[in-house]
């Protein structure tokens, strides 16, 4: 039974990949349609019908983490594989809850593109068997914990996309604004008149930037607003992974903080993010300096995710990875 | 000023004149404060704060890796010391680090109390004065209406607002009446409530970490232990600990069960269970059976009792050529791996002609490897062996210098048994007898027990560490969520008789919603006064 659910559950999860990878690929097609000259970009059922496929793909991958969590009569996320799994999911599923509300579909290629990248790799370099959880995982904290932590990432996740939105629309727009000013320099200065306004935006500018292919996402300020609504949801969740972590430490070891190299990453994307919400409020700091420390911030989160868990000695190894 | 005055709600700053006066010394401490107190060093103290404690989880630390320093210093004899000398080994109390959060804590204080002070004024204040010219707030709507008078709109605006929680004043300006409304005070509240609770945390685990204990104590199935100062193994008390506050009872270890996987083909001998039956039993109390499991530990007498590793301890009976017993126990050996092949050390100073070590081997399955070297390939006891290798002379234990009872110092000894004396080791299965060689005495394996090690801990910090961290999570959920903002309505009559409703509203701090709140309550205000848009 066990071994029948279990392969079902990879069958599950290698469509849900397939399906994640056209939905990437459209989703990049759209984004790059921007990049023509046309000022107004032609409408296109390409975001519908990739947005689609997402949700198609969220429900195998589902589909594919629930049969797991059956096969193995418990949550699935007590290794690397799972981990990846569960976590990529929540990820994929905050995106497409946030969608809901606003238009976030810009960022499809990045969520597709990164959910994909991880399974491919849990599946290839890290898949293990279903085994049973050892005694130091048996607490009803794994399932708080470690939820709560990967939703805290899901939320991260979509603010580093969006504060790398920010940061490339915003080098957009000072470079457009840029070459409007040298248009309508020179235009006063060849006519020997003071230009209006309205000239001047008709006027095509001389060199346009690179990234025109953003042209029709939020301008930097609104991207700004979102990222900044989306991390401190995901503060908050951190600061209770932060919290239950603490209770489950004492439990399990003996103390409720030790330092250990997983507590000690953890406090440092606490602190990182603590400090973008500080900047948001600093005179000086809000803007880019700020979408600089939201992507350290999910940066650190993958870190701790990967190389930690990986390479670092410590009391949070998953056993066999 | 209430906020550093680098906040981004502050006014900018005035261009400073290009000849400053030289500062007094007064002038510069009020300088040297107002910087530490600014935003941009909190932020920076921060983000130092987040790099400081990175080398903390690359370089193994002594209060929560010990073997892993030591080790560092073996393979890494010249670094090593250097690292040393910048507290590497032991970064979250090195100087740097606690200077780096002390500064912030002081910059954080020296924020957060000026804003209390600021704030509770503000809880008492009156909603600030109606701006001139509404038109130039960020979000602002009107309306013209006929068939009502302004005194009624300006009354029904006043009741829609303070039905909607907020606070409110009547400002009039000549025939110009206006409302002047503000809510979320509790984003402020819960703000600095997130600041003091940190200060709480601080504190906390600053005074009350001094008065807890930490021990540990290996105990083999059927003994136990009274709780006090000798009895432990090994003993970390905190800088106030007094001995005399060991909580007195006594913990005797019956049984410790370990369950293994059988079913799974994946995971046949993995441990998925341990579980030590215990007796405990208080001064004067009666004995109480009880259980402690990985994740469940035993509470008892405020002390908390943690089940934190196990193993074997095999029963060695050793008899001198007499035949007479002069030593039989149960001794721990250490698990070297996950099938548990476990290594002991038996010392034997007195009984016997000799001093004499003994180092064994044991092995729960025993197994015979290609090389023909020995090894466990199960965990459990389904073919236990143990081997020792007998060394004889002078066991260094009259020195009078501390000896580990886990490892035997070779130095002055000479091997008998095992490695290259051509002498095989004594190889024993449960009820067997092995001769010494030199006609020494004999061995007997009577049999195996489990031990279990446990750590008992007092820690006075954890309630009110539970307590500020939940507040500073509130705090945090307040502040960052409930949105502060003022609102304003002003109704003028113009010349034609008709009148002209202005709404307008400002954000204090983030708040996506300002614009729908503006709208939100023009229309809410159509609505009660009849009019049709």
């Amino acid at each position: 039974m066990t071994d029948v659910l279990s392969q079902y559950s990879v069958l599950s999860l290698y469509s849900s990949m397939a399906v994640y990878a056209i939905a990437f690929i459209l989703f990049t097609i759209d984004l790059a349609r921007g990049a023509g000259d046309d000022v107004v970009v032609k409408a296109s059922k390409l975001p519908r019908i990739a947005m689609a496929l997402t949700v198609l793909a969220f429900l195998l991958q589902l589909a594919a983490t629930l049969m797991r969590g059956f096969a193995a009569s418990r949550v699935p996320w007590a290794n690397m594989y799972e981990f990846a799994m569960t976590g990529t999911l929540i990820i994929v599923g905050v995106f497409l809850a946030v969608n809901i509300k606003w238009d976030l579909r810009f960022i499809g290629t990045f969520v597709t593109g990164f959910a994909l990248l991880f399974l491919g790799l849990a599946s290839t370099r890290y898949y293990v068997e279903v085994v049973p959880l050892p005694p130091a995982l048996q607490s009803y904290w794994l399932v708080i914990h470690v939820f709560v932590a990967s939703l805290g990432t899901g939320f991260f996740a979509l603010g580093f996309a969006l504060s790398l939105s920010q940061l490339l629309q915003h080098k957009r727009e000072t470079t457009n604004a840029a070459a409007l000013v040298a248009v309508s320099s020179s235009a006063s200065t060849s006519a020997g008149s003071p230009v209006v306004k309205g000239t001047a935006v008709a006027a095509k500018p001389v060199r346009r930037s690179r990234l025109e292919f953003l042209k029709r996402l939020p301008d930097s300020i609104q991207l700004e607003n979102y990222a900044y609504r989306l991390i401190i949801i995901g503060f908050i969740f951190w600061t209770f992974t932060l919290i239950a972590g603490a209770v489950w430490a004492e439990k399990a070891w003996g103390r409720y903080w030790g330092w250990d190299t997983k507590e000690v990453w953890t406090f440092i994307i606490w602190t990182i993010y603590a400090g973008y919400i500080h900047a948001r409020s600093t005179r000086g700091w809000r803007g880019t300096r700020s979408a600089w420390l939201a992507m350290v911030g999910f940066a650190a989160v993958m870190f701790n995710f990967t190389i930690v868990n990986i390479f670092f000695k410590g009391l949070h190894a998953y056993s066999g990875l | 000023m209430s906020r550093p005055s680098d906040h981004i709600d502050s006014p900018a700053p005035a261009k400073a004149s290009a000849t400053s006066p030289a500062l007094s010394p007064r002038e510069w401490l009020r300088w040297f404060w107002r910087q530490l107190t600014s935003m941009r060093t909190a932020l920076l103290l921060l983000l130092l704060l987040a790099i400081a404690a990175v080398p903390g989880s690359i370089v193994p630390q002594r209060s929560s890796d010990p073997n892993g320093v030591t080790q560092y210093f073996v393979n890494n004899p010249k670094s090593a010391p250097i690292l040393d000398g910048f507290q590497m080994f032991d970064v979250y109390t090195s100087a740097w680090f606690s200077s780096i959060y002390l500064l912030l804590f002081i910059s954080l204080i020296g924020c957060v109390i000026p804003r209390t002070k600021h704030h509770i004024e503000a809880l008492r204040a009156d909603p600030p004065k109606t701006p001139a010219n509404l038109a130039r707030l960020p979000a602002h709507v009107t309306r013209d209406a006929s068939g009502v008078t302004a005194e009624a709109a300006i009354e029904a605006a006043h009741k829609i607002v303070r039905g909607l929680r907020y606070r409110v004043r009547r400002y009039d300006r000549g025939t110009t009446l206006t409302i002047s409304a503000e809510r979320g005070y509790a984003r402020e509240t819960g703000n600095l409530i997130f600041h003091f609770a940190l200060v709480g945390v601080l504190l906390t685990v600053g005074f009350g970490g001094g008065f807890g204990f930490a021990g540990q104590r290996v105990v083999v199935e059927g003994q136990g232990f009274t709780n006090s100062l000798l009895a432990y193994d090994s003993f970390n008390p905190g800088r106030f600990f007094n001995p005399s506050t060991l909580p007195p009872y006594s913990i005797a270890l019956d049984s410790f069960k370990v369950v293994y996987e059988q079913a799974n083909p994946n995971a046949i001998g993995q441990p998925t269970d341990y579980t030590a039956s215990v007796t405990t039993q208080l001064r004067g109390g009666t004995p109480e059976a009880q259980t402690i499991k990985v994740n469940e530990p035993l509470r008892i007498a405020d002390t908390d009792v943690y089940l934190l590793g196990n193993g074997y301890a095999p029963t060695i009976t050793v008899r001198n050529p007499a035949g007479e017993v002069i030593f039989t126990d149960s001794t721990p050996f250490l698990p070297q791996d996950k099938n548990l092949t476990s290594v002991g050390v038996i010392k034997l100073p007195d009984g016997l002609s000799q001093q004499l070590g003994m180092i064994g081997f044991f092995y729960p399955t025993v197994s015979k490897g290609h090389s023909g070297a020995f090894f466990s390939m199960y965990p459990d006891l389904v073919d236990p062996e143990v081997t020792f290798n007998v060394y004889a002379g002078d066991l260094g234990l009259n020195a009078g210098v501390a000896r580990s009872v886990y490892a035997l110092d070779t130095k002055n000894l000479t091997q008998l048994t095992g490695g290259k004396t051509g002498v095989k080791s004594l190889e024993l299965k449960p009820g067997e007898t092995a001769d010494l060689p030199n006609g020494l005495g004999s061995v007997t394996f009577d049999g195996v027990k489990r031990f279990a090690s446990l750590d008992i801990h007092r820690d006075p910090t954890q309630g009110g560490v539970l307590v500020f961290a939940l507040l500073a999570l509130a705090g945090l959920l307040i502040s960052l969520f409930i949105p502060r903002r003022r609102l304003w309505v002003a109704v003028s009559t113009l010349p034609s008789g008709q009148i002209h409703i202005e709404t307008a509203g400002l954000a204090r701090g983030d708040d996506p919603t300002l614009d729908t709140a503006v709208t939100a309550l023009d229309t809410a205000l159509a609505t009660n006064l009849g009019l049709t848009s």
